[in-house]
């Protein structure tokens, strides 16, 4: 089994914090599956998910320690937490993407939202960004709704479809690791059927992570599960051990509803 | 008996913005009709010359010479404060470290609270001899004008326009930034697209500002009736022909002051109104 | 990449360079006063009418003519917000007033002069105090209107329906539950348009004048600090001018003081 990523004795700290917020996680994220985030709020499934593509220093002052290795094809790797320069991060950034809570479409057509990251990255040329636009609304399963109004304001589609925007505009660049942070939490349960079936379908391409504190979707669209609790990774595995046969009796009291 | 009261007295209250504003158009327009009926518009406007008939009687008057100065100084002031006030704006909101944010933002809005005629003073004995030594002309002039009108609407500019950048959805800016956008970009392709209305707002109202500004100006612009032939020669602005002559002006002249008035107030609600409806609309 | 990162770079050196400029402006004005300030304000200056070359009967006049101004700006522009939050809401007639009175909130205020010159000291047939006191007035109906309006907006609707369920009558209910539940928001906003206010020139170049002397009477020309600095700026001796240093300090320390200590008020309040 190939790692995507690998998080090792990781500690991070909020700015002005007094005391850190993730505390010693070791955690592999293996390629092409999918690895859930679960536990309840303010155990920092959501910190941990936002620390793998360095998002937390669009603030400033927050400190990371310990190691978060992405690997390459070739099965290098490098400690993403070394990076210092902006151009590093834009880099980490192109390679590990992320999909937010609520849908955020970008104040411009539904074809701009898409070419904006390929257009960061350097693509100019009109036929390829037309191909890979419509090649990522396809993958998005959303090409047939919006193939006739690419040029319409992606403000004017319904939630579950600029969710899947999102999701097309994020696989457009060609990530390695996608990060999903409660991505259903803000939609309908016919959308969210629907991205869930997308997120099963992404796995074949790039790895996936997904927060979410609804612990039937977990177990529906995972490979594996990670259970968090104040800070501490409590217990990793494969998504039926956790759910059927969990290690720690916390886990056990979460899944079965006892807290939470 | 108080409950109908009251409701009668606030609505009538309510009533008297609207008064108000009627009531300046019309007294302005019935003080103003004897140099509109004498000079029309387009001549009115288009007439640089500005002169008291023999014997205090009559004479010849238009409006050019100031409406021109007024619409200069404000075209200089909008050139040098759009460009400043949106940096300001963009360090507030996006660059400065959040310990610098409120200090820096109350000292952007202290300068907004302070009275125009102390700009009036400070550049009259400070920006205008500085800026008289490094180009030449006169110490008073339309330059000097336009750059204290500028330093006077960039804090009120800068704040509004702050105010509508920080409604952009942080996670909206995150997810430009998960796309691996620098933080110009962010603020390029998402943040100024998506406060694009409040920030054309703010800059169409501090436009409105600067076109009705008096005192600032009154100081530094010179107040002689002639062609700017550059930026560093003196001139005249509506509003400062009214504050300096107004009280010595009688029969026509003084009508034709009341059009200038009246063109000014004209002006300012229309750009206002463009502001206001289009852009800044209050939801209620 | 590069070049993307160099333009962004640039801007932000721009941008941060802008509000340099900004502050050392301030700083620039505040010193300049600061250091007037010390060489022009003495006794003589606090105890001396105009025509002995102090400011005491013009510092005392334009808090008469501000202060009188208050008294017909507030009630009118207030009773007007609580109208339209109150009662017009979201009608067609309360949303056109919510907009005129912004535009007016921004008209010229050397306009609003003009107006009451031709309302009132064209029929009076001179400059006198009501005459500013009531252009002052006028400039300031908007601003309470705006911020009565939005204050009472933060007003928690339950409140008013509490009222009600009690018993209450709907001017009760204002009057004695919404009105007082906006309270704070209500005098910070009155403060800071005072403040604005006691600033102004322009209105009161032609309807108030000014006075070289003492005086209360309202029905004459009424001195005044900010025309007095207008008009001291522009006179050849240094007396005069240093005169008009002391005038600017004192107003510009005292609209700074009434902003900085309502921020404070306001800010307290909410934390609570």
């Amino acid at each position: 089994m190939t790692l995507a990523m690998d998080t090792k004795d990781f500690y991070f700290t909020y700015a002005g914090a007094p005391a850190p917020t993730l505390k010693g996680i070791n955690m592999p994220i293996y390629a092409n599956k999918v690895t859930a985030l679960i536990g309840p709020s303010g155990c920092g499934k959501s910190t941990l998910l936002r620390a793998w593509n360095r998002i937390h220093d669009v603030y400033p002052g927050n400190k990371y320690e310990g190691e978060v290795l992405l690997y390459d094809e070739q099965g290098g790797s490098e400690n993403i937490l070394n990076y210092t320069k902006e151009d590093e991060l834009i880099k980490l950034r192109q390679r590990v993407g992320m999909i937010f809570q609520k849908p955020t479409p970008f104040p411009m057509s539904i074809y701009d939202n898409i070419a904006y990251g390929l257009r960061l990255a350097g693509i100019k040329n009109r036929s390829e960004l037309d191909e890979r636009v419509e090649k990522a609304l396809k993958g998005a399963a959303i090409w047939n709704e919006v193939k006739d109004r690419l040029k319409e304001s992606a403000m004017g589609l319904s939630g579950g479809q600029q969710q899947r925007l999102c999701i097309a505009r994020a696989v457009a660049l060609k990530p390695e690791v996608l990060l999903f942070d409660e991505p259903t939490s803000a939609l309908d349960p016919i959308s969210t059927g629907a991205i869930e079936e997308l997120i099963s379908e992404l796995r074949s391409e790039v790895t996936i992570a997904i927060v979410t504190h609804n612990m039937q979707q977990a177990s529906r669209i995972s490979d594996y599960t990670a259970f968090m609790y104040l800070g501490d990774l409590i217990e990793f595995d494969k998504t039926e051990k956790i759910f059927v046969n969990p290690k720690e009796k916390l886990t056990e009291d979460y899944i079965t509803g006892r807290f939470g | 008996m108080f409950n109908r009261l009251f409701r009668y007295s606030s609505y009538a209250s309510s009533w008297l913005v609207l008064i108000l504003l009627v009531g300046i158009f019309a007294s302005l327009y019935y003080y103003a009709s004897d140099a509109i009926h004498q000079f029309g518009f387009w001549h009115f406007v288009t007439d640089p010359t500005w002169e008291v008939g023999e014997d205090d009687e009559g004479g010849v008057f238009g409006g050019l010479i100031p409406i021109l100065g007024t619409l200069l100084s404000t075209a200089i002031a909008m050139i040098v404060a759009v460009p400043l006030a949106m940096g300001i704006a963009l360090f507030l909101t996006e660059i400065a470290h959040e310990k610098l944010i409120a200090p820096v933002s109350v000292a952007i809005e202290l300068l907004a609270a302070i009275p125009s005629i102390i700009y009036g003073m400070w550049a009259l004995f400070f920006l205008g001899p500085i800026l008289q030594h490094l180009f030449g002309g006169q110490s008073n002039s339309l330059l000097t004008a336009g750059l204290v009108l500028a330093i006077m609407i960039i804090p009120f500019m800068a704040a509004i326009t702050r105010d509508a950048m920080n409604t952009t959805p942080a996670v909206l800016k995150e997810s430009a930034y998960a796309m691996g956008a620098t933080r110009f970009e962010v603020v390029k392709d998402v943040i100024f697209p998506y406060a694009r209305r409040g920030i054309i707002g703010s800059v169409i109202l501090a436009l409105g500002r600067a076109l009705g500004e008096t005192m600032a100006v009154a100081f530094v612009i010179g107040g002689v009736f002639r062609m700017p032939e550059s930026l560093t020669q003196p001139t005249i602005s509506i509003p400062v022909l009214l504050a300096n002559n107004f009280g010595e002006a009688a029969d026509l002249e003084l009508s034709a002051m009341f059009y200038l008035a009246l063109i000014l107030f004209a002006i300012s609600f229309g750009t206002i109104s463009i502001a206001k409806f289009f852009f800044l609309r209050k939801e209620a | 990449m590069n070049r993307r990162l160099l333009i962004n770079k640039t801007v932000m050196v721009l941008a941060t360079g802008a509000a340099l400029i900004g502050l050392a402006v301030l700083f620039w004005i505040l010193g300049v006063l600061l250091f007037k300030g010390v060489s022009s304000i003495d006794w003589a200056v606090l105890t001396h009418d105009l025509v002995n070359k102090g400011l005491r009967n013009v510092l005392i006049g334009q808090f008469v003519l501000a202060g009188v101004a208050t008294l017909i700006g507030v009630p009118l522009g207030m009773l007007a917000g609580i109208y339209l939050r109150e009662y017009g809401v979201n009608s067609r007639f309360a949303s056109l007033i919510r907009n005129l009175s912004d535009v007016m909130m921004s008209a010229p205020s050397i306009v609003i002069g003009v107006f009451i010159y031709g309302l009132l000291v064209v029929p009076h047939g001179s400059y006198f105090g009501w005459a500013g006191a009531v252009a002052l007035g006028i400039m300031m109906i908007p601003i309470v209107v705006s911020t009565t309006d939005s204050m009472l907006s933060l007003v928690p609707q339950e409140l008013r329906e509490a009222g009600i369920a009690l018993g209450a009558s709907k001017a009760q209910v204002i009057t004695t539950i919404v009105v007082k539940a906006a309270k704070v928001g209500l005098i910070t906003g009155i403060l800071l348009a005072f403040a604005r206010i006691v600033g102004e020139t322009a209105p009161l170049l032609f309807t108030s004048a000014n006075n070289d002397y003492f005086t209360l009477n309202m029905n004459q020309q009424f001195p005044s600090l900010t025309v007095s600095i207008y008009q001291l700026a522009t006179f050849p001796d240094q007396r005069s001018i240093d005169l008009a240093w002391a005038g600017s300090v004192i107003l510009t320390f005292l609209v700074l003081f009434i902003n900085i200590t309502t921020r404070y008020i306001f800010r307290q309040r909410k934390i609570k």
